[in-house]
């Protein structure tokens, strides 16, 4: 069985910001837009290798998504860089019309989603950002689980033609996935062989996931399956009955609202195909509040102990 | 000003403006008001001053890109891409019916020649043209962006973000107009939220500002030689062109009545009536 470890913890913005240099270098189609957060985006390298091909738009977030709108007609390929709440609700309707109605190439690059932004709260703790950009015709939906898998996905979302939403956030967090991987858009990844119960983790909750296996196996006497969905829409939906067959029952772990979060797409496609017992891992219908990211993890639900629980109860139901 | 063949414009006018009311007829539904009032600057837009070639591509590189922000007034840009060649006239019987391309509002979804971007929900279509222009640039194609918007539009602000970055950013290969009419769905733009001296807003903004009658096709064709002439010198060009609602079919004119109301049997026989069919009714 793999034992994932860690050695270095790095935030996942710093892998966009870094994947976005290499596109830099590698795709001349390739601009990037800020809305007046070059530092928080990681995006400074970028502009200094590629001064004309980025745009600084200031604080009018509105008016990014339609620049960069713009700017795919000739061919350019837009990577948008602002936090995740300004990324979606600030600007759904320029999203929806000039972007994914009108099968826009644009990249949107959000960072400091879900709670782990930490001390700036609720207001900028966006928790519903997936549910949004889910709902929406021709939009790829993608939150990878570290620095390693952020900078793959922002360079294998350059090939891709079509939109995306591309989540990440701001603190610190292990790296335990290989720095070469090729990042296959759609395509769950499972990380832990298990037999008991399959844990769909997505984001910094891969982490948690990592974490919760290892106490299910040593104190539990459960063998929990982890698989890190990356995308969240389109699901892969044969990984995840594929790897139900075999447990019977399931976990889903994210930063976000349970509500149009990824459990609910887990559960759709249970109740469309094959049902099994299915517990959430997610911020429950509230907002959340300014704290450590860690602590405010345990507080709103999302923490590793959570998740042992969870799976637990799963277990349980089957 | 460029040698211009004002007799064909006229004609065509006509003969989009009989279009115009067929179209919105046949479905009782669309937006006639605003179509008819734009119907010189569509025509000579298209059969005089934008530089481009068929069969249209998205990209339209060398090419001046068009722009309509005020998606609602896809009548008239449905009838002067038909009559300019970018698809069968026959198409335009299908406006607002199922499977068809030519959407209420504008659309990109069904591949409908012509349309870049999808519009129609207010205060997009500013953007999106400075992205288009600021792409030009980056290219080296010196050909010009233009984009339409209505007058009751610039309550959005997104609107303002746009006017403050094209200017900040000297967006000087853009040519924005302003369908001045006046009126919005709710009555004059006067009573439901006053525009002020959009003018002076502009020139404040930054911008280089040209007033036309949109409705006089040697006023309106100087006035975009004119804004033409002004590009390339550090600023955004903004065409303030008044027009009359509904222009050209008297009972429709001058009122936010008929902005998205469609006529009935007897109000089209009346509205054909005024208006020479010069080209083939559709």
């Amino acid at each position: 069985m793999t034992k994932y470890t860690f050695t270095e913890k790095k935030d996942t913005r710093s892998g966009f910001g870094d994947g976005l240099t290499e596109l830099g270098r590698s795709n001349p189609n390739v601009v990037a837009l800020c809305a007046d957060l070059v530092g928080s985006l990681k995006m400074a390298d970028f502009i200094k290798e590629n001064p004309d091909r980025f745009v600084q738009i200031g604080i009018a977030e509105a008016n990014m998504m339609g620049i960069a709108a713009g700017m795919t007609i000739s061919g350019k390929i837009p990577f948008t860089g602002t936090f995740a709440n300004f990324s979606t609700g600030r600007v759904y309707d320029q999203i929806r019309q000039s972007i994914a109605y009108s099968h826009k190439n644009v990249k949107i690059c959000a960072s400091h989603a879900g709670l782990t932004l930490g001390e700036d709260g609720a207001t900028h703790q966006i928790l519903e950002d997936v549910g949004m950009m889910k709902m929406l015709p021709n939009m790829t939906v993608i939150n990878p689980c570290d620095y390693n898998q952020t900078k793959a996905a922002t360079i294998a979302i350059a090939d891709y033609e079509g939109p995306v939403y591309l989540r990440f956030g701001r603190p610190k967090w292990p790296i335990f996935t290989d720095p070469d991987q090729k990042f296959e858009i759609g395509k769950a990844l499972k990380l832990v062989e298990g037999a008991d119960v399959t844990i769909f983790a997505t984001g910094h909750m891969v982490w948690k996931a990592i974490e919760a296996e290892q106490i299910l196996r040593e104190k539990e006497g459960i063998n929990a399956e982890i698989i890190n969905i990356h995308t969240i829409k389109p699901l892969d939906e044969a990984a995840i009955l594929e790897s139900l067959a075999k447990t019977g029952c399931c976990v889903s772990a994210e930063e976000h609202q349970m509500a149009g979060g990824l459990g609910e797409s887990i559960a759709g496609t249970l109740v469309r195909n094959k049902l099994y017992p299915l517990e959430m891992v997610a911020v429950n219908d509230s907002f959340g509040e300014s704290g450590d990211p860690e602590k405010l993890l345990d507080k709103y639900g999302l923490g590793t102990q959570n998740i042992v629980d969870a799976a637990k109860k799963a277990v349980s139901r089957k | 000003m460029s040698s211009i063949d004002k007799d064909k414009l006229t004609t065509t006018c006509s003969q989009v403006r009989r279009d115009i009311v067929r179209m919105v007829h046949a479905v009782q539904s669309g937006h006639p008001g605003g179509s008819l009032g734009c119907t010189e600057y569509f025509v000579s837009m298209y059969f005089h001053h934008l530089n481009y070639s068929l069969p249209f591509t998205m990209e339209g590189k060398g090419e001046d890109l068009f722009f309509l922000s005020n998606g609602h007034i896809s009548p008239v840009w449905y009838s002067v891409l038909a009559r300019a060649g970018f698809f069968e006239v026959s198409e335009l019987s299908t406006f607002r019916k199922l499977e068809s391309r030519l959407q209420g509002h504008p659309a990109t979804e069904e591949g409908l020649p012509g349309i870049r971007i999808a519009s129609g929900s207010l205060g997009q279509g500013l953007s999106v043209a400075i992205g288009a222009a600021l792409a030009k640039k980056l290219d080296g194609d010196d050909s010009l962006v233009y984009v339409l918007m209505g007058d009751g539009e610039q309550q959005e602000g997104q609107v303002w973000e746009a006017a403050l970055f094209a200017a900040s950013n000297k967006v000087d290969n853009l040519i924005a107009t302003i369908d001045y009419n006046g009126q919005q769905i709710d009555g004059s733009t006067e009573d439901v939220n006053s525009l002020g001296d959009l003018a002076a807003k502009y020139e404040a903004f930054g911008w280089s500002v040209i007033k036309c009658d949109g409705n006089d096709l040697d006023n309106l064709n100087a006035a975009i030689d004119s804004a033409k002439s002004m590009c390339g010198k550090g600023k955004p060009v903004l065409n303030l062109m008044t027009t009359s609602m509904g222009k050209g079919v008297d009972f429709m004119e001058g009122t936010h009545k008929w902005h998205g109301a469609a006529p009935n049997d007897e109000q089209l026989a009346s509205a054909l009536n005024q208006l020479e069919e010069t080209l083939g009714d559709y």
